[in-house]
């Protein structure tokens, strides 16, 4: 900590991190591109990409047709021929035409050729609810790419951790699916280093400690859940461990278990659906290595299985503080 | 003129049906070496075609899309490429990668389940991939790189009249003309996908002519004259490597052709054709074509031809015992390639596979 207060900071918003991590990745390697919609001259339609197409011209930030599978299909050809193309997806409702492209081709490129490809791009996505948009602007489908093979899937929920996740997201050497909690994107800022750095992929990160309720979340989730813990601490002395999981394939197992181990009772908070979410894998993942620590069912707090409804009801969908206190009083009341 | 600025509906042709030269045509400045080995490339790949069809026939190797009908297609295309060229090809093109230097074993390995046999490694070729027009994406991204990286190579990339109707078919030709990147797009026109003919893909009178919407050229040619093919695809190749403010670096060539077999060894294709049809297509034959042509010329004399016969079954019965004598790949193959460096996860699954195998054996595991 004390090695980052001598370092030089900006005080930043989470899409303000995207931007400088992105600026700081071109900067120290010309083989980065960035390419899509609106990204060039209009800067990104949440100006995460702003200024860039000023600093590193039209070759290397692109604005491409509107077509997501053309562009995340021929970011696959560049990767493999060696560049690293970060390809903006507008919105993850708008990610579907590019699914096949990500799955067939940028997951499989690698065991396809045996290691002789690979594919070393990064899809960003500003994806979950709660911004009053139209339909298909609030989706949260990371389920779909944790399931995939040959993928990773990164989501951030600090400014801090948003540069750090995003500089490594770009120098993986596989393709990576970085989704940004866009309700959080300006709605806190962070110190964080001018100079890159980064935060390693595949590592959870504890927000709160506590012995009575492992809380187990991701992006947005992460403001209402540690609400819920605050609140649960102050008023009933219920102690959470919060753990940011961050990168959701590959999943921290160990720090799931470790928190669990310690608590014996979990609570799994996302805004997708429930059913097929993230949570029944971490639910799964508990019941096969740590039963003999369990003291209550492990509890599912998510979004509604239902299609993202339009915003004049999109508040009763995404989970809050008071529905995610519900559940963590219920496991830990058990 | 080039040959490549015509009407996209006008046919390019250099011989007819006999292997004679077409009125007003010129034949493409190859000597005879290089005539002779695109006889040959025609010639291995038919044998090696009904020889990995048989193989299949008898339970030696799994499902297998087979190509005879469209050697001069393939061959013809695959040697208008220079050398540091690269070739980004349809899951048919076992002759055209041959062509351009790819092992026989090799493609009969990827076909008999190996994953090895598409590896490629030290060859302009990129993996074979099956889903259909995907790669005319790849395509359109790798010719974008390399013009990015300042490079002069062009891209050619293969697939099917089928895929003229996927979206990113679309996709990729306009990215390619909007970003003028230099690809060339061959699109197999073997009348049949599968058993869906090519009027029920698209209601344009030709493929080649969508390429207007792009932008860029359209050329349609005879895609089982070899030495046809072999011009239009040379002129596309160079224009793509030109720079040139006046026109756009990408070409959609519709080589109008037709696959003598099945779509796959999985389906009969007499349900969902005529054999009337099939017999006038065979009459086009490129292989007889192109050696009546060499034949005239006094390139080639029977001696030759069956000396090239034999040189060709040859190579496919050595190759084949290749493959076969390869061992099954290791079980931890499976995990290898999945990511650079091994999630946890894998690690414990692969570790989990192999005290499978030693508690039962993998006689017991795999009945």
């Amino acid at each position: 900590m004390s090695q980052q207060q001598q370092q030089s900071t900006q005080n930043l918003t989470l899409v303000q991190a995207v931007r400088d991590g992105l600026y700081g990745e071109m900067e120290r390697d010309d083989d980065v591109i960035v390419l899509g919609e609106d990204v060039g001259k209009n800067g990104g339609v949440f100006r995460a990409t702003q200024g860039l197409y000023d600093e590193f011209g039209e070759q290397r930030v692109i604005d491409t047709p509107l077509a997501e599978s053309g562009i995340v299909g021929t970011s696959v050809g560049m990767a493999a021929y060696g560049l690293k193309p970060v390809a903006e997806m507008q919105f993850m409702g708008f990610i579907y035409p590019a699914f096949d492209q990500i799955i067939s081709h940028a997951a499989r490129l690698r065991t396809r050729s045996r290691g002789r490809f690979s594919c070393p791009l990064v899809v960003r996505a500003p994806y979950g609810g709660g911004i009053r948009a139209p339909e298909h602007h609030s989706e949260s489908k990371e389920a779909f790419f944790a399931h995939e093979p040959g993928l990773k899937v990164v989501i951030p929920s600090t400014p801090y951790d948003t540069k750090g996740l995003l500089a490594s997201a770009i120098r993986d050497p596989d393709p990576v699916i970085f989704l940004e909690p866009k309700l959080i994107y300006r709605a806190f800022r962070e110190e964080v280093p001018d100079e890159t750095y980064t935060v390693p992929i595949g590592e959870a990160a504890t927000r709160r400690e506590g012995d009575d309720v492992s809380v187990f979340t991701w992006g947005a989730m992460t403001r209402p859940t540690m609400e819920a813990a605050d609140h649960l601490a102050e008023g009933e002395g219920i102690e959470c461990d919060v753990v940011d999981l961050r990168t959701l394939s590959p999943i921290d197992d160990e720090a799931i278990l470790e928190s669990f181990k310690k608590t014996g009772r979990a609570v799994v908070v996302h805004e997708a659906p429930k059913t097929g979410g993230l949570a029944g894998e971490i639910t799964a993942t508990i019941q096969e290595e740590a039963l003999l620590y369990q003291k209550a069912p492990v509890k599912r707090v998510t979004g509604f299985d239902t299609p993202f409804p339009l915003y004049a009801l999109e508040d009763y969908y995404l989970p809050e503080a008071a529905r995610i206190a519900d559940g963590i009083r219920e496991t830990y009341e058990f | 003129m080039s040959t490549l600025q015509r009407d996209p509906r006008e046919q390019v042709r250099v011989l007819n049906e006999e292997g004679r030269v077409v009125d007003g045509a010129t034949v493409p400045a190859l000597d005879d070496d290089r005539m002779v080995e695109m006889y040959r490339n025609m010639k291995l790949a038919r044998h090696f075609d009904q020889r990995a069809v048989s193989l299949q026939r008898q339970g030696r190797m799994g499902t297998y899309p087979p190509l005879s009908g469209q050697e001069g297609a393939q061959v013809g295309s695959a040697m208008a490429l220079d050398e540091t060229d690269w070739m980004v090809p349809s899951y048919r093109e076992h002759g055209a990668a041959y062509a351009r230097g790819l092992k026989l074993h090799q493609t009969l390995r990827y076909w008999m389940g190996d994953e090895r046999g598409n590896e490629l490694r030290d060859l302009n070729i990129f993996p074979v991939a099956v889903p259909i027009a995907t790669q005319v994406l790849h395509a359109s991204g790798l010719a974008w790189a390399s013009k990015l990286k300042g490079e002069r190579k062009a891209f050619m990339c293969y697939f099917g009249d089928g895929a003229t109707s996927e979206g990113d078919f679309h996709e990729g030709l306009n990215f390619a003309g909007v970003f003028d990147v230099p690809a060339v797009f061959f699109c197999n026109n073997n009348q049949w996908a599968i058993s869906v003919p090519r009027e029920r893909q698209t209601a344009s009178e030709t493929i080649s002519q969508k390429a207007v919407a792009y932008g860029f050229e359209g050329v349609q040619v005879d895609g089982m004259d070899p030495l046809a093919v072999y011009k239009v695809a040379r002129e596309a190749v160079e224009k793509a490597k030109r720079e040139d403010p006046e026109e756009l670096r990408p070409t959609l060539i519709e080589a109008v052709q037709y696959r003598f077999g099945a779509h796959t060894t999985a389906d009969d294709p007499s349900v969902y054709r005529d054999d009337d049809e099939v017999e006038r297509w065979k009459a086009k034959d490129p292989i007889p074509r192109l050696e009546s042509y060499l034949y005239e010329q006094g390139v080639l004399d029977q001696e030759r031809i069956d000396a090239i016969q034999e040189s060709v079954e040859e190579e496919v019965a050595d190759a084949i015992e290749t493959a076969e004598s390869f061992e099954r790949p290791e079980p931890a193959e499976i995990f290898a390639h999945v990511y650079d460096g091994m999630p946890k996860r894998l690690e414990q699954q692969m570790q989990y596979l192999e005290q499978l195998r030693e508690r039962h054996g993998d006689e017991e595991l795999l009945e």
